[in-house]
C-alpha cells in the first residue's frame, strides 16, 4: 500500500527575484497542458538535480488555484541549510526542464468555517496567498495577520494589502509591532477557524494561546514543515534490502535510502504526514528527532524513525527498509 | 460501435439480465477458494480491454436502465441525494471528474467541451444537451453532485477530510446493500463503519483510514466488497427494508439460479482537487446464479466460499436464512477439482 505522488515534467517559465532574501519560480507543464486543479495550501515536491546529488524539498503552491496554466512557489534563500535553497536561487533559471510531484494538502482550508482568522510569519505567508485566493473568489470570510521583519522583506505584503485592504494587518519587527494575539483570538464570531504557518516559535505560541483561551483543537490548523536539518555522517543497515548505507552531513536519511535505490513512500519531507515512518530492529546510540509525527513515548522507545527530517549518532542503527 | 443499452428493470417483474459477454466481465470478487477481510486495496489503475476495469469510471449495457431506477427512487425519496452546505465545492469537483471520466472512456455517448468556465456536456442516451457555467449552480437544475450522479452508475460518497478524518457529507446513495446515507450523514469513518463484525479487532479501519486520508490526486485506489441479493433489485436500503426483506424467505431449491445474485461493489476512492476531500464511488454489479455458474471456475469457488464462510459474516451479510439452500444447490457444480489462482473465469 505504498503511496506516493504521480509526477509532472515542468519548464520553469519565469525565475523573479522578490526581496533579498525571497525568489519566486514559475513552472509550466512541458507538453503546454493545463497543470492539475489543486485547493489553497497543497505544496509540490521539487526535485532538484544538483550535480551526483538529488534533493526533493516541499514548497506550498502560491497561485490561485484558479489558474492552472502555472504552478508557483517562493523560496527563500537559508545560507546555512542543506542547500536546496541555495541551488534553487544559484542554479534554477528560465527555460530548465524540471520535475515536481502532483499537489498534496497537509493544511486544508476547513470549508466549514463561517470566518477563516489567518496567521503568517515571514516566509509562512507562501500557503496563505493560495488560500486567500481561492476563499476571495467564493465571497469567503478571512482575516490575514501577517509578521515580518522589515518593511522591505515583507513578502507580498504590498501584493495582499492591493488585493484584500483591511482584510490584510501588517507587523513589522523592527517597528516593535506585535500581534495582540489573546486580544485577536478573544473577540472572533462563533464558528471561526484559525490558520498559522510561520517559525516553530510562532506556531507553538499560537497554539498555546489558542488553547488556554478555549479554542477547540479541531479549529486550530498549522503547517508546520520541518526542513531537515544537517548534521554528522552516520552509517545505517536496511535489513529487508540488504543493503549498508552512509549519510553524509549534508544529506538525510530518507535521501541517502533513496539514493542506495530503496523507495519508502512519503509526502511531505518535513516530518508531518507519517507516510516514511519507519521501524528501528537494533540501534546503539543517540537518535535525534526532528519529526512532528511520532509522539514523545515513541521517540523515547528507539522503535521508530522518521527518515525524511531525524538523523542518528552511535555505533550502529539498523532499519526495517 | 459503442454499447447496446438494455430495457430492464430491477423491481417489479426484476427483467435484468446480462449478455453473454456482460457475464464475461462480471467483476467476480473471489481470487481464492475462502473468504476472508483483508485490507484488499490496490492501485485504481486501467485494466484488461473488455473488463470493468477497462476505463476508470465504468459504464455498461445497464446505464439507461439505471439511471431510470435511479429517477425512481429518488421521486419516493429525495434524501437518497444529500449534501452538507461546505461540500458544494466538492460537487464541482465530481462532476468534473465524472465528465471527464465518461467523455474520454466513452466518447461515441459523451462529449465535454470546456471553454473557460463555459461548459457543456452531451448526454446521447439520456437525450441531454446541456449549457452551464462552471461554479455557477444556478445554471444547473440540480445541485451538480445530484446533476451528474443522475447521469452516472453506482453510488458516490463524498468524504470531507479533517481532523486526520473522514466525513460522509454528502452522496448520492440509491443502489447500496442495507447502509442509508440520510442515518450515516455526517458521521466519520469509525461511525459509519461501526456495525461491521470482526474488522475492527483487526484494526483494518485504523489502517484503511491512514491509507484513505493519504490518496492522492492522480492516484486514485480501489477494492472489491460483495454480498448476495434476491431477485436483482438495486434499492436494498433500510428505508425500503420491507419491500425487498421478506424476498429472502422465497429461495427453494428450484427457483435459486434466477433468484439468487451475486452483489459486487467496485469501490474507488479517488482525491478531489479544489476541496481536497476524497470521492468514494461504490459501483454495484449484479449476476444471477444461473448466469455466475455458466463459468465453471466460478461455480466450484462460490461453493466453497459460501459453504465456509464465517457465521457472523454470514449473518452481516443477511445470507443465514437460504445459505444451505444455496450451497446444496452449488455443490451439485463442484466435483471438488482444483480451481486456478486469480479472479477470471478459465
Amino acid at each position: 500500500m505504498s503511496t506516493g505522488t504521480t509526477k509532472l515534467d515542468v519548464v520553469v517559465s519565469d525565475v523573479v527575484p522578490v526581496n533579498d532574501l525571497v525568489t519566486r519560480f514559475h513552472f509550466r507543464r512541458r507538453d503546454g497542458e493545463l497543470l492539475p486543479t489543486f485547493s489553497g495550501g497543497a505544496h509540490v515536491v521539487v526535485e532538484m538535480r544538483d550535480g551526483e546529488r538529488t534533493r526533493l524539498n516541499p514548497y506550498s503552491l502560491m497561485g490561485s488555484p484558479l489558474d492552472t496554466r502555472e504552478y508557483t512557489i517562493s523560496v527563500r534563500r537559508d545560507d546555512v541549510g542543506r542547500g536546496g535553497s541555495l541551488f534553487m536561487h544559484r542554479s534554477v533559471k528560465p527555460g530548465m526542464e524540471m520535475v515536481v510531484s502532483y499537489p498534496v494538502n497537509l493544511f486544508s482550508l476547513d470549508l466549514r468555517a463561517r470566518k477563516h482568522l489567518m496567521l503568517a510569519g515571514g516566509i509562512g505567508i507562501t500557503p496563505f496567498m493560495a488560500q486567500t485566493a481561492q476563499l476571495a473568489a467564493e465571497g469567503g470570510n478571512f482575516e490575514l495577520h501577517y509578521t515580518c521583519r522589515t518593511a522591505s522583506l515583507g513578502t507580498y505584503a504590498d501584493v495582499l494589502r492591493e488585493r484584500y485592504d483591511r482584510r490584510v494587518r501588517l507587523y513589522h519587527d523592527d517597528l516593535d509591532e506585535r500581534i495582540e494575539l489573546d486580544r485577536l483570538l478573544s473577540t472572533q464570531p462563533l464558528g471561526t477557524h484559525l490558520y498559522v504557518c510561520g517559525p516553530a516559535g510562532m506556531i507553538n505560541w499560537v497554539r498555546d494561546r489558542a488553547a488556554s483561551l478555549g479554542w477547540p483543537a479541531e479549529t486550530v490548523h498549522f503547517e508546520h514543515f520541518a526542513a531537515p536539518q544537517p548534521g554528522l555522517p552516520f552509517d545505517v543497515t536496511l535489513a529487508v534490502s540488504g543493503k549498508t548505507i552512509r549519510v553524509d552531513e549534508q544529506q538525510s536519511l530518507l535521501e541517502a535510502i533513496e539514493a542506495a535505490g530503496v523507495d519508502p513512500p512519503y509526502l511531505c519531507r518535513g516530518g508531518v504526514c507519517g507516510q516514511c515512518e519507519t521501524n528501528v530492529i537494533s540501534s546503539d546510540g543517540k537518535f535525534i528527532h526532528n519529526d512532528h509525527w511520532l509522539s514523545e513515548e515513541e521517540h523515547r522507545s528507539g522503535k521508530k524513525i522518521m527518515p525524511c527530517v531525524s538523523r542518528f549518532e552511535g555505533q550502529s542503527l539498523v532499519l526495517e527498509r | 460501435m459503442g454499447i447496446t443499452f438494455r430495457k430492464e428493470t430491477f423491481r417489479d417483474d426484476f427483467t435484468f439480465k446480462n449478455s453473454p459477454e456482460h457475464i464475461k466481465r462480471f467483476p467476480f470478487p473471489f481470487h481464492e477458494d475462502a473468504y476472508m477481510y483483508a485490507v484488499n486495496i490496490e492501485p485504481h489503475v486501467v485494466g484488461p480491454k473488455g473488463s470493468v476495469l477497462e476505463n476508470l469510471i465504468d459504464v455498461d449495457e445497464h446505464y439507461v436502465a439505471e439511471m431510470q431506477d435511479r429517477a425512481l427512487v429518488l421521486a419516493e425519496d429525495p434524501l437518497r441525494c444529500q449534501s452538507l452546505p461546505h461540500m458544494t465545492l466538492a460537487g464541482w469537483d465530481l462532476l468534473e471528474l465524472l465528465m471527464e471520466q465518461q467523455a474520454s472512456g466513452y466518447p461515441e455517448h459523451f462529449t465535454l467541451t470546456r471553454d473557460g468556465d463555459r461548459w457543456r456536456w452531451i448526454n446521447r442516451p439520456l437525450g441531454i444537451d446541456d449549457t452551464f457555467t462552471f461554479g455557477d449552480t444556478s445554471t444547473l437544475p440540480y445541485g451538480p453532485m445530484e446533476y451528474i450522479t443522475r447521469q452516472s452508475q453506482g453510488d458516490f460518497c463524498i468524504l470531507d477530510q479533517r481532523d486526520g478524518n473522514l466525513w460522509m457529507d454528502a452522496g448520492m446513495v440509491t443502489t447500496q446493500a442495507d447502509w442509508s446515507l440520510d442515518f450515516d450523514i455526517g458521521m466519520n469513518f469509525f461511525e459509519w463503519h461501526a456495525p461491521v463484525p470482526l474488522a475492527h479487532e483487526k484494526g483494518i479501519f485504523v489502517r484503511a483510514l491512514k491509507f484513505l486520508t493519504n490518496i492522492q490526486q492522480g492516484k486514485p485506489a480501489r477494492r472489491l466488497n460483495w454480498t448476495m441479493t434476491i431477485n436483482p433489485r438495486l434499492d436494498t436500503s433500510p428505508e425500503n427494508y420491507h419491500k425487498w426483506g421478506p424476498d429472502r424467505t422465497t429461495v427453494t431449491p428450484e427457483n435459486v439460479g434466477d433468484k439468487v445474485h451475486l452483489r459486487v461493489e467496485l469501490q474507488s476512492f479517488w482525491r478531489l482537487p479544489r476541496s481536497n476531500g476524497i470521492v468514494f464511488p461504490i459501483r454495484c454489479y449484479l449476476i444471477k446464479m444461473d448466469e455466475l455458474v455458466t463459468q465453471p471456475k466460478w461455480a466450484r469457488r462460490l461453493h466453497r466460499v459460501i459453504r465456509d464462510l464465517p457465521d457472523e459474516l454470514a449473518t452481516y451479510k443477511g445470507l443465514t436464512r437460504y445459505r444451505p439452500t444455496l450451497v446444496e444447490w452449488l455443490s451439485k457444480l463442484d466435483d471438488g477439482s482444483p480451481t486456478s489462482p486469480g479472479f477470471g473465469p478459465d
